[in-house]
């Protein structure tokens, strides 16, 4: 999927006052995705974060839609690791840092985020494309490029996470095109300690808990007991 | 869950993930549990479905949206389609002509496009048919036929679902001659179900202007309401 939708949301006080309450309806954690303009806004954001009823903040270091701020921090070492140790001094909650595949080498930002004192690195975000619409001769997005994700990312979305977990010690959240129970085992082998799904809810709602019955049948076939023991145990060649 | 006018069903063509995303497509009529949907061979997504067989299954996730024409208490009420957009006025229609009298008005591109004409006919007191290139029906525009109606019948309320030139037009009609309007919005989606945000649309609530979700929200809006 091609899109640039970008981060439309009213804001954090209307999260706080209508969000957060519907969420905490449920048994689960909230870890909550939080984007700045500027270093200064990723800091008072992340103040009222610590304040409220959360389990964590993921620093949305890589937007690729959102024009000033986000993408810009997240591209080089010292870049990440400013946001993320000014953040780190107001937040006590554990924190994770998104990372964009938009870079040379991922592992930079990646070191910076855990030289900031990140709880763990997020990846990746998705990567920058363009379509064109070859009768019209212009780019189907109106924003002109935007950001692909789904299926079509995930052997590069593989890639990053094991050259990241290799690199850091920090744990890894490794997405990026995961559909599927199969896909959860991949980025486990890679380094991946959690996953997370985005695009993939679009297609199927219920897809995080058809993943998890397919890792517990692959647990089963493997006589695998505890899923921590996969984690980065891929025999590469 | 309850079907009603207006909604959609979002379909996934293919088990595998190309193409990835589910097609949205509205609900063209209901009887009792059975739903009937009709779409246009458009692209891969809609190729694909258009290849299958009866005693296929489907994978559909629906009904979606708030959809749902509110029609009550309208005596006269003017129904305006345009092309696909025909497709989801058919049930509104059939509902509505229970306790209104419905004048329908139905526009195409040109004779090859016309569909479903004895069926909208039978669910309608008035009927008129029109192509732009005047090669079936009355040449012209559907919406040139409400304004002519309009300086003679009563009409308390108009239903639109078309391309965006014509509900743009329905729309500065209705706020004209004051008749309440509702119209019927075709988007984008990515999801249908509120999450990818992708079918943004503007809408003044009150006194201020704030973005809503054409899948969630709509996709019938009141025409007053909504920025198209």
């Amino acid at each position: 999927m091609l899109n640039s939708i970008g981060l439309q949301n009213p804001g954090v006080e209307y999260f706080m006052q209508n969000d957060l309450p519907w969420l905490r309806k449920f048994d689960t954690k909230i870890i909550v995705n939080a984007c700045g303009s500027s270093v200064e806004e990723y800091v008072e954001l992340a103040k009222v974060l610590n304040t409220l009823d959360i389990d964590g903040v993921e620093l949305n270091l890589s937007c690729p839609n959102v024009k000033s701020g986000c993408m810009a921090f997240g591209t080089s070492y010292e870049g990440v690791k400013e946001v993320t140790s000014r953040v780190r001094k107001v937040l006590d909650k554990p924190l994770i840092v998104k990372l964009t595949p938009n870079v040379t080498d991922i592992t930079e930002p990646a070191k910076g985020a855990e030289d900031a004192g990140a709880d763990g690195v997020s990846l990746i975000n998705t990567l920058l494309g363009m379509s064109i619409d070859i009768e019209k001769k212009k780019p189907v997005l109106a924003n002109n490029m935007g950001g692909l994700s789904g299926p079509a990312i995930k052997p590069v979305a593989v890639r990053m996470v094991y050259q990241v977990s290799k690199a850091i010690k920090i744990p890894v959240l490794g997405l990026g095109g995961i559909v599927n129970g199969r896909d959860v085992i991949e980025f486990m082998l890679a380094g991946a300690t959690a996953v997370s799904i985005g695009t993939g809810n679009f297609i199927e709602p219920e897809i995080s808990i058809k993943a998890i019955g397919e890792v517990e049948d692959y647990m089963k076939r493997h006589n695998i007991e505890d899923i921590n023991t996969i984690i980065g145990k891929v025999e590469m060649n | 869950m309850t079907q009603s006018h207006g909604q959609f069903i979002n379909i996934r063509v293919s088990d595998g993930v190309e193409p990835l995303l589910r097609r949205p497509i509205s609900i063209h009529n209901i009887e009792g549990t059975n739903i009937e949907f009709i779409f246009q061979v458009k692209g891969k997504g809609t190729n694909i479905l258009a290849e299958k067989e009866v005693g296929d299954k489907i994978d559909i996730l629906g009904p979606l949206g708030k959809g749902t024409f509110k029609y009550e208490g309208a005596k006269n009420i003017a129904i305006i389609g345009g092309g696909i957009g025909i497709f989801p006025l058919y049930e509104l229609a059939k509902e509505a002509r229970k306790t209104a009298k419905v004048n329908m008005y139905l526009g195409f591109r040109s004779k090859d496009f016309v569909v479903l004409e004895d069926e909208y006919r039978k669910v309608s007191d008035k009927f008129i048919l029109t192509t732009d290139d005047g090669t079936y029906g009355n040449k012209g525009y559907a919406i040139d036929f409400l304004k002519e109606d309009l300086k003679q019948e009563n009409i308390d309320m108009i239903f639109a679902c078309g391309p965006l030139p014509m509900l743009k037009a329905v729309q500065s009609l209705a706020k004209e001659t004051k008749i309440p309007c509702q119209i019927s919005l075709e988007e984008r989606m990515g999801c249908g179900i509120g999450v990818c945000l992708g079918c943004a649309v503007k809408v003044n609530a009150g006194d201020q202007e704030i973005y809503t979700h054409v899948c969630k929200a709509g996709p019938v809006f009141d025409s007053n309401i909504v920025e198209i």
